[in-house]
């Protein structure tokens, strides 16, 4: 993309608290109406929310195109699973770990790939996701192809009892929210303009004296990290854990949205979550054919607004 | 293990990888020309393989289900080519992957409403169903011998294509350098529209000869065209040679580790080992290999660029 792009990526500004304020009260006016349904697609939203911006991350700030992200979640996944299979129930425990298990198969998989550019990075990272899908098929202990059962979901203590989807929705979205705060510093930092930079000239960057190797692999070790705990969400959301959740169509599915929400843009992640998952809800609700009506409406966000729905938005 | 296994398994392996190229030879060119990636070329082999079993059961007739598959899988392909991909050439590769990635939701619900959920069957012809004698205590099935013979004739009439004439020459050029083609008087357009129209035609030959092999059924596409990435990232993007290569390192390696791999296991570790973690180890090992290979060679084994 040859035209400049903006560094600096304001957050919501004035409309921070007014909107954190309604997605609070959202399960109290869901269950007013009785539509406690939906306190679960919320749930789902926020925890795609997470997961496409810990890829938007790789993909939108720093151009390294990972069609492997959902192994990640699927290494946070089974980590809460099998830790919970070994009787750890504590989220205390299984989250962190969660993070730091996918950090580290992250930290790994990034040191070879970033190695390649372009399509080899595209294709090298999904080799690598589909060697953790294999895995988790033939872990025949854990359920193989079928999955892992979770008996209950994570205990959080302090009396919250995450059985309850509306809980589970508050602390999906505080993790949200601090996923996102977190976001807005760090790619204001000199890291994130770096970063940035490395995107859109890498060898001017090297020049400068940025060390654009170690740079990528530290946000690409980061992204694994909250895809892990998006993953750790998701088990606990799914109450089942499969291989599932790391199928390459997953991938695709976060890819899918971060573009249509808008790579490198801040809110790209949340909002491509939400529309994603809003029109299949809608879609899915009105007729059995609505793959038809989701692939029309992806045609045309690509053809008439190519900067994602976040493009639209500035536009506007 | 005796002689007969492993030669059987290596046909096999051979046949597979020949099918995987007609798939990878169309990807790579409309990939290598045009910087274009196409997701959706796997549901092009799906739509092949669809035509070719609907007109198999109105009209009984093999040879016509095939030519049939390659004539309305190439138009199909053209009519995609010039009303929408078209516009994607100058686009990004992340748009380009979003707009194909809707190419396969709609193709496969497409397909969906029109044949259904079921999977269709499709016979082998009546005169190749039974097996022949190669040598001695060697019996092959004769469907799979053809497969194999129209495969390698396919790859060699494409090599013919490629390094031998004019139109090959502006494939050529255009994969190595686009702009420098265009000035020189080729007309990329038509190009273009001709070449996806080609590879489309591959993949339905692919699609059409397979469907007796493998069911007919929505999602066919996806599995394959994954496996048809990977060869043409191993080959080198762009690469015709590098596309055989590939593509027969592939369809070997996954076949031979997908039946020597547990019985070697057998006798390493107890049964119920080696039934659990064969088949994904099989499965893993083409990745393994993938990775490998762009550690050491990170633009593939036959860099068609530069």
């Amino acid at each position: 993309m040859a035209e400049a792009r903006a560094l600096h990526h304001r957050g919501l500004g004035r409309w921070t608290w007014p909107l954190l304020g309604a997605l609070v009260v959202l399960p109290l006016v869901l269950q007013a109406f009785g539509l406690e349904f939906y306190t679960v697609v919320a749930v789902r939203i926020l925890v795609f929310a997470i997961a496409a911006s810990s890829l938007n991350l790789i993909l939108g700030f720093g151009g390294l195109v990972s069609f492997g992200h959902a192994a990640y979640i699927g290494l946070g996944a089974y980590t809460v699973g099998v830790l919970m299979d070994a009787g750890v129930t504590s989220a205390w425990i299984a989250w962190p770990a969660a993070c730091a298990v996918s950090a580290m198969a992250a930290a790994v998989i990034g040191a070879i790939s970033l190695r390649t550019r372009g399509v080899y990075f595209i294709m090298i990272t999904l080799a690598f996701a589909q060697m953790f899908y294999f895995l988790a098929v033939s872990l025949k202990a854990y359920g193989g192809d079928d999955g892992l059962p979770l008996p209950q979901r994570s205990v959080l203590g302090f009396g919250l009892d995450l059985k309850d989807d509306a809980t589970l929705y508050w602390v999906a979205l505080v993790l949200f929210a601090t996923v996102m705060a977190g976001l807005q510093r760090l790619v204001n930092s000199p890291f994130g303009w770096l970063l940035q930079g490395a995107r859109e000239n890498e060898v001017r960057v090297t020049a400068a004296g940025g060390r654009v190797f170690a740079l990528r692999w530290q946000a690409f070790v980061l992204a694994g990290a909250l895809a892990g705990l998006a993953g750790a969400l998701l088990a606990n959301l799914n109450g089942l854990v499969s291989p599932h959740l790391m199928h390459w169509s997953q991938s695709g599915q976060l890819m899918v949205m971060v573009i249509i929400g808008g790579a490198g843009a801040l809110w790209g992640g949340p909002l491509g979550a939400a529309a994603l998952l809003l029109l299949e809800e809608l879609l899915s609700g009105y007729t059995l054919h609505w793959q038809l009506g989701l692939g029309a409406v992806l045609l045309l966000v690509v053809l008439f607004a190519p900067r994602g729905l976040a493009g639209v938005w500035r536009r506007g | 293990m005796d002689w007969i296994l492993i030669t059987e398994q290596a046909l096999n392996g051979l046949q597979f990888g020949l099918m995987l190229f007609l798939l990878a030879a169309g990807l790579t060119l409309v990939f290598g020309i045009m910087d274009m990636i196409n997701l959706a070329h796997g549901s092009l082999y799906m739509v092949g393989a669809y035509l070719a079993a609907a007109v198999m059961q109105a009209s009984g007739s093999f040879l016509l289900a095939v030519v049939a598959a390659l004539v309305g899988t190439a138009m199909l392909g053209m009519a995609l080519e010039m009303t929408l991909l078209r516009r994607l050439y100058a686009r990004d590769h992340l748009s380009q992957v979003l707009a194909t990635f809707a190419l396969i939701l709609m193709l496969n619900e497409g397909v969906r409403i029109i044949w259904g959920d079921q999977p269709l069957m499709l016979n082998t012809p009546a005169a190749l169903s039974g097996p022949v004698e190669l040598l001695p205590g060697l019996h092959y099935p004769a469907y799979r011998l053809l497969i194999i013979g129209v495969g390698l004739a396919v790859a060699l009439l494409l090599w013919a294509l490629v390094t031998r004439t004019r139109y090959g020459a502006w494939v050529r050029a255009g994969a190595s350098n686009r702009a420098m083609a265009t000035a020189m008087g080729v007309n990329i357009r038509l190009l273009f529209t001709a070449v996806f129209g080609f590879g489309a035609a591959l993949c339905a030959l692919a699609g059409a000869l397979l469907g007796p092999l493998l069911a007919v059924q929505v999602g066919m596409g996806e599995s394959i065209l994954i496996l048809a990435f990977v060869v043409i990232v191993v080959g080198g993007i762009g690469s015709v040679r590098g596309a055989l290569v590939g593509s027969l390192l592939v369809g070997v390696v996954d076949t031979a580790s997908r039946t020597l791999l547990p019985a070697l296991l057998r006798q390493l570790a107890s049964p119920e080992v080696a039934s659990n973690l064969g088949p994904a180890l099989a499965s893993i090992l083409i990745y393994v290999l993938m990775a490998a290979i762009l550690f050491w060679k990170p633009r593939g084994l036959f860099p068609a660029h530069g």
